[in-house]
């Protein structure tokens, strides 16, 4: 029996109109438990690297985690997977709702797509019986009113419907696929909507079983209700009037300044009454209740639920005030737009226009307030009309084929993705070594254990460190002596990249909430899930008896494993940089004794490229063969042979 | 006919729709109480707690399963609350054939809420335990009640459609011939 898991996959191939349900290989859960690990292997397995994300042949994954549809609360992250067009590495996003719990319902643990519908469709699972469905009639509708007119039609109001809109249709790169009250950003919209797939409805009324029920549920009630009384999780910011913290630390514009006295009293009362003018509700995920959601009732437009920081980027982007970020949002969620990226595009091409890069020839009619602007560009973009044709490729290649100067413009850009729009004074090294290694594009996949600046009362330091159950000894240490305005040491800063990136890499594999876990470590450092106590969750839940350094061994397995989709694809060290002006003050040769540092930490030779004896120590020597056969490694390197060679010509 | 009356203990869940947040716990909860062996599994589908949502119109209505009808309603009413509209289904807990909730997901069999009786140590319902927000909560009170009027068992309801359908007379007759052939 397998406990957790269903150990099937859905096999969807559009071109052919095929549908498949196929028995996974149970050694895989042990080696990379499930969600992105699982789907990382496939990935590897099936998608050469010569392969162009809009190839037919690209694969389109989502996964469960390996927690869903078990009593464990807040696991509802659904991984989605693929080849972004527009870095041309591996695309990673997740989002929460009740997509994933309701897929496992349904007896799988996976969706993979493959193939292109010649004409728009959606898929409708209904525990085993599967359809692909004509979605012509849902053409260019919203991203969530799909979602209503869906299970309309079916006439299953239980159904969960993820969603791409217009965007997504029109392949725009920074396209979202919409369920509930949450968005899959990052770049897999776009791949959803070249394989012409509207949609995916899900139903599923099937139990799961797992290994020592009344124990994992009797620690599941205790969690859920400690979830409810620990003000640290969650969106902290959900029943906040205060913005001061974004508003203040985030830069406006197109990632440009920080304004400092913007946030009054005045304007905290004003934004305040505008939220509660439009907030209908809030609402959680599934078995989560962290209230994390916003149900906003804006006048003319699509009900829509609001999640974390999007509420002030498009305001942030165009200098507006908070009604406006209100106003747009309901038009950009239902075009499915991701909303940390979008916001920076736009302000990026007003930019444009205000040098003169961008002419009235470029952009007839565009209007001359920002606010008129950036509703003109989304339309554009939306439907990759005129200059919104090259917008929609996203900043670092709207710069390259604009050209005329507007590469200067790009200035906030890493791996050709655009990052949160921080700007700050003195590097920080952990940080640096975040952004500059990470896979997942965007630093809130990455940070989030180790608490981002030092505690400078010394008494309450201790206090913080005397209960901080989540963090290995080491840390404790670190913490203890970090002072304010001074740095950490290198040993400290790779190893605090390196545990603020394995609780994420554990998370999207089981399919628990960061905000519970991952994320939430940093502010307060109690997060109710950490190294310490999610062995117990997964072995109940499992029967797979392991602990926090199995856990840790399993996330680098996964890392390195996702490090090497990226490697054969041609990523490199040249490539690890933050943006260029992301921080004032650099410090470029301990940046690269740092980078140093972290590629030997991980096992990893001076280009970034996992070595066989790291590779072999993680169950993953078919990525060593593999790195050898394409000269990406040299052949017997780490082999006791080429040692002696090696020792040989060093005498 | 007695005219006596006793003490009855009263048990009801309020519900505080504005305070519902969708998070399903009590649903799992539920599901998970009545499994086998109990807190053996965990599906939404088997609980007798559902909560009616529609995000695009803000109904979030927890309603507990209550009898089985063989038909739905012909007509159903829709009721606008504070400019919302609602279906009467919304707050029915009948397990009935327009929808799926309340039927076991594989016999089909009804389901019915039993205030999570089968446990009398709990001090509350378990939905109403895992509903940390206080959408759901749990009262209990005494009230007098005539004694006729305390729930009937299923001879007597049996009885009854007997005595409706032929009459108090031949039912006795019924009864007396067939003893006395015992
Ligand atoms: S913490 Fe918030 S975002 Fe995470 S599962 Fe709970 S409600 Fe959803
Ligand atoms: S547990 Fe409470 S808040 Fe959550 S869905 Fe049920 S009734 Fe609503
Ligand atoms: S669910 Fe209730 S109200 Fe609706 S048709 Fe059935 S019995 Fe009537
Ligand atoms: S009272 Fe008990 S049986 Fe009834 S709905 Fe709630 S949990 Fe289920």
């Amino acid at each position: 029996m397998r406990y957790a898991e269903t150990g099937f996959n859905l096999e969807i191939d559009l071109s052919r109109g095929s549908i498949e349900r196929v028995e996974t290989d149970p050694r895989l859960t042990p080696l990379h438990l499930g969600g992105q690990g699982t789907a990382a292997k496939i990935l590897w397995d099936r998608v050469p690297p010569e392969l162009d994300p809009f190839s037919p042949d690209n694969l389109l994954i989502f996964s469960t985690g390996l927690l869903h549809g078990t009593p464990v609360p807040g696991a509802n992250r659904t991984a989605v997977n693929t080849f972004s067009p527009q870095t041309n590495f591996y695309s990673h996003s997740l989002f929460g709702g009740f997509f994933g719990p309701e897929l496992k319902h349904a007896g799988y643990d996976k969706i993979i797509i493959r193939g292109k519908s010649s004409d728009l469709v959606y898929l409708w699972i209904h525990d085993d019986k599967v359809e692909i469905r004509d979605a012509t009639h849902l053409r260019g509708k919203g991203a969530i009113e799909t979602g209503a007119l869906i299970k309309e039609e079916l006439k299953e109001p239980e159904a969960q419907v993820a969603a791409i809109g217009l965007a997504g249709e029109n392949r725009v790169y920074m396209s979202t696929i919409e369920h509930s009250n949450s968005s899959a950003s990052r770049g897999v919209g776009v791949i959803m909507g070249d394989k012409k797939l509207k949609a995916i409805a899900v139903r599923g009324t099937k139990d799961i079983n797992v290994a020592r029920p009344a124990e994992l549920f009797e620690i599941c009630d205790r969690q859920y209700r400690e979830i409810y009384d620990n003000p640290n999780c969650g969106c902290v910011f959900r029943h906040e009037d205060d913005e001061s913290w974004h508003i203040n630390n985030f830069a406006w514009g197109n990632a440009r300044e920080r304004r400092k006295g913007m946030w009054t009293q005045e304007r905290e009362a004003e934004w305040a009454a505008t939220t509660r003018k439009y907030t209908v509700r809030w609402t959680s995920c599934y078995n989560c209740p962290k209230d994390c959601h916003i149900s906003i009732a804006y006048p003319g437009r699509q009900r829509y639920q609001l999640k974390c920081y999007s509420k002030l980027t498009y305001s942030m982007a165009a200098y507006e005030e908070l009604d406006f970020n209100y106003s747009i949002l309901g038009l950009t969620q239902e075009y499915g737009l991701d909303g940390f990226t979008t916001p920076q595009l736009l302000a990026f091409a007003v930019e444009l226009y205000e040098a003169g890069i961008l002419t009235d020839q470029d952009m007839p009619g565009f209007p001359a307030t920002t606010a008129e602007r950036f509703f003109w560009l989304v339309e554009k973009i939306a439907r990759r009309e005129g200059i919104g044709d090259v917008l929609a490729n996203g900043v670092y290649w709207a710069a390259r084929q604009i050209g005329k100067g507007a590469e200067e413009f790009d200035h906030n850009t890493m791996k050709k993705f655009e990052q949160v729009p921080l700007k700050l004074s003195m590097v920080n090294f952990p940080y640096f070594l975040m952004y500059a290694t990470g896979e997942k594009m965007n630093i809130t996949q990455i940070e989030g254990s180790y608490p981002q600046v030092p505690i400078a009362d010394r008494e309450e330091r201790e206090e913080f460190v005397a209960g901080w159950e989540a963090a290995p000894e080491r840390f404790k240490r670190w913490f203890l002596d970090w002072e304010p305005r001074e740095h950490q040491s290198i040993e400290a800063s790779v190893n605090i990249a390196d545990w603020n990136e394995t609780m994420h890499y554990i998370d999207d594999t089981i399919g628990t909430c960061a905000f519970l876990s991952s994320f939430r470590g940093q502010f307060g450092g109690r997060p109710p899930y950490h190294i310490y106590n999610l062995p117990q969750f997964v072995s109940c839940a499992t029967g797979m008896e392991l602990d926090d350094s199995d856990l840790w061994k399993i996330a680098a397995r996964n890392r390195n494993l996702i490090r090497a989709l990226n490697i054969r694809r041609g990523l490199r060290r040249s490539d690890e940089k933050p943006p260029e002006d992301h921080w004032k003050k650099r410090d470029p040769e301990m940046e690269q004794k740092m980078l140093d540092a972290y590629y030997e930490f991980k096992g990893w030779n001076s280009e970034g490229i996992p070595t066989r004896k790291t590779l072999e120590a993680l169950s993953l020597e078919y990525v060593a063969d593999d790195f050898e056969q394409r000269g990406i490694l040299p052949e017997g390197e780490g082999t006791p042979l080429q040692e002696a060679v090696q020792r040989a010509g060093n005498r | 006919m007695n005219d006596q009356k006793v003490t009855k203990n009263v048990k009801e869940i309020k519900v505080d729709l504005d305070k519902c947040i969708g998070c399903r716990a009590c649903e799992i909860a539920c599901s998970a109480f009545h499994s086998r062996p109990r807190f053996g599994a965990t599906n939404p589908a088997r609980s007798r707690i559902r909560v009616v949502i529609d995000e695009l119109n803000d109904v979030y209505v927890p309603i507990r399963a209550g009898d089985y009808t063989p038909a739905e309603c012909t007509g159903r009413h829709k009721y606008t609350i504070n400019g919302k509209e609602y279906n009467e289904c919304s707050f029915c807990g009948v397990s009935c054939p327009s929808r799926d909730y309340f039927k076991e997901p594989d016999s089909g069999l009804p389901l019915k809420c039993d205030m999570c009786e089968e446990d009398p140590t709990l001090s509350e319902p378990w939905c109403v335990q895992v509903c940390r927000c206080d959408c759901l909560t749990y009262v209990e009170r005494e009230e007098l009640v005539e004694a006729e009027d305390e729930p009937r068992g299923e001879m007597e309801l049996g009885l009854e459609s007997l005595m409706n359908k032929y009459g108090v007379e031949k039912v006795l007759d019924a009864v007396a011939r067939v003893s006395s052939k015992r």
